[in-house]
């Protein structure tokens, strides 16, 4: 049983509709395997055994009913957990969220269940998606299933560890700076980014709203495609949710890279890049271009100035969406005699160490006599980085690089240093400041067996281009076959 | 922009509503100083010709109908309060007796 939870959920799809596999069997396969593996990895939050089966026979019972089901029906899935689940826990991985029970579903956990998909839990995470790590988790650390000495990246570490180490067969991460591609770069799997718009955040814990969005952690780019099919599309109870009528995004594997123009910014392939990373990258760019594409060179002069842009930007909008955790209508409180009191107390008790750092930086940065200096002086930049995006895609279709500047790197490595941390995040982070789409592929392993993830970014609406540039280079290579020695 | 003191610490912490003892204080200053002297490198930037960019989707405004929807009754709502009653939130007092708050 335990090599069916190593298949895509393509596969599993065709095995269920052939009824060679049902999905009770499939998830009681998956949960076992969860049994046998979280206790190294811990890439859970809650396992939600009983509810996975309930939806498991149901959607059995719906298949042996003649209903044509979607392709995720019966599939066990990982939702990351700063997502809404009626009923479930869902604690961001917070102490002030940690007995947080939502009474309604996220929209894209609507999706899904509308696809009859199954929920085999919730994944561990950077509290609040803060972090790159995933150690800044307020519930545990997770284990990078490639090294347990190493992390599996953040913030969504626990979907990305989930699905490499077999125990959920897709997952749903979240992106703010890089928290999707990042973990699946660390991790072996495949990440998408979407374009920010194109799938709702509505019942997603917010964290930066003008950058925050949802997307598939996968085993393979088909999966990705499948995953977002599922959760793509305008949600009215969005109000920054695009009115974009999305593809069938599976439409675009065969597509090939025959003349599509990858651009390689010069500013990607600096020092601070780990030589082992930048020659799978290369090597990667070269298999492109046997399979048909050309490279151009293009600039992205403001790339050196993404990270600090980010660091105030995503901070000033995390100290006003975290201002609405005060022990008054849900979560953790604080014992205090008058209600100040208790907002303070419950805050300091309630928020981890990086959570407090990044809300102080925000409130710093909105602060009276700062706000021109930091805050707008940001968004301005934000403007160079995004006029630079401009730019670079007259030139080319996407833009190819690494999409981390090392391989997972140790658990403690980067904790006592919280500037080395958010420099991780410097080839992911100027899409989210830009709102346009990246991917991230396996493209190679380091000599110690840690592997290496190739980036492609495309304009916005543009993921029809990563999904048949990423399938290309996947089915050409073997890199996404591999399994880790958990 | 660069350093950070103590005292302008104990003011964001409190704009922030976190209490911090003397310790986070001074990590806090230390960390804060640090992050702020590599933000400084915005200042190489002449910006002064350009927009800011505040949200990367060119949106409108997102208007709808005034209509009353599907809601959480009461019980759904107050379901993880710390403390509610009489279907309502409660909170310690907001003003002390004695009139000090």
């Amino acid at each position: 049983m335990i090599d069916l939870c190593a298949k895509p959920i393509h596969e599993l799809r065709d095995l269920l509709r052939r009824r060679e596999v049902s999905s009770v069997e499939l998830t009681r396969a998956f949960l076992t395997r969860i049994a046998t593996v979280e206790p190294a990895i811990q890439a859970f939050v809650s396992v939600t055994g009983d509810l996975a089966l309930e939806q498991a026979a149901a959607a059995d019972a719906a298949r042996s009913a003649g209903e044509d089901l979607p392709p995720l029906a019966g599939v066990p899935v990982a939702i990351k957990d700063n997502m809404c689940t009626n009923g479930v826990l869902t604690t961001c991985s917070s102490r002030i969220l940690a007995n947080f029970v939502p009474p309604y579903d996220a929209t894209v956990v609507t999706r899904l269940r509308g696809q009859r998909a199954v929920f085999c839990g919730k994944t561990n995470m950077d509290e609040f998606a803060m972090g790159s790590s995933t150690e800044n988790s307020g519930i545990k650390k997770t284990f990078n299933p490639w090294d347990p000495a190493r992390v599996p990246g953040g913030s969504s570490g626990g979907s990305a560890a989930a699905v490499a180490a077999g125990m959920a067969a897709g997952a749903l991460g979240s992106d703010t700076g890089g928290s999707i591609r990042q973990p699946a770069s660390f991790c072996g799997v495949v990440g998408l980014k979407p374009t920010y718009g194109l799938v709702s955040r509505y019942g997603l814990v917010a964290f930066a709203s003008s950058l925050d969005q949802i997307g598939p952690i996968s085993r393979d780019v088909e999966d990705a495609a499948l995953l977002l099919n599922a959760i793509a599309g305008h949600d009215p109870r969005d109000s920054t949710s695009a009115h974009f009528d999305p593809p069938d995004y599976t439409s675009f594997l065969q597509r090939g890279v025959r003349g599509l123009r990858i651009g390689l910014p010069k500013e990607f392939s600096g020092e601070g890049t780990d030589p082992e990373v930048q020659a799978a990258v290369a090597a990667a760019v070269r298999k492109l271009e046997e399979l048909g594409a050309v490279t151009v060179e293009v600039e992205l002069p403001h790339s050196p100035y993404a990270v600090a842009t980010y660091y105030l930007c995503a901070t000033a909008e995390a100290s006003s969406n975290l201002a609405r955790y005060d022990g008054v209508h849900y979560g953790f409180r604080a014992p205090a005699d008058n209600v100040i009191e208790m907002y303070s107390r419950t805050r300091s008790q309630g928020f981890g160490e990086e959570v407090k750092r990044r809300i102080m930086l925000g409130t710093y940065a909105l602060s009276a006599g700062y706000y021109d200096a930091f805050y707008l002086k940001s968004l301005r930049v934000r403007t160079l980085i995004r006029r630079d995006f401009d730019a670079a895609f007259e030139k080319c279709d996407v833009i190819a690089g690494p999409t981390a500047p090392t391989p997972a790197f140790r658990i403690g490595e980067k904790t006592s240093d919280p500037l080395a941390m958010y420099l991780s995040d410097i080839f992911t982070i100027s899409v989210n400041l830009a709102g346009i789409c990246a991917i991230s592929v396996p493209c190679g392993f380091t000599e110690d067996n840690l592997p290496v993830g190739l980036q492609l970014i495309a304009p916005s609406f543009g993921e029809d281009r990563l999904i048949a540039a990423a399938h290309a280079y996947e089915q050409a290579t073997e890199w996404h076959r591999r399994r880790p020695p958990v | 922009m660069g350093q950070i003191s103590e005292d302008q610490v104990r003011h964001v912490a409190l704009l922030s509503r976190l209490e911090l003892t003397e310790d986070d204080v001074r990590h806090f200053a230390h960390d804060l100083s640090s992050i702020l002297g590599y933000v400084a490198k915005l200042d190489e930037l002449d910006t002064s010709q350009i927009p800011p960019t505040s949200h990367s989707l060119r949106l409108e405004n997102a208007f709808r109908d005034d209509e009353v929807g599907a809601s959480l009754t009461n019980e759904q709502a107050l379901a993880n309060a710390p403390e509610s009653e009489d279907g309502l939130f409660k909170v310690p007092p907001v003003i002390q007796d004695g009139g000090g708050a």
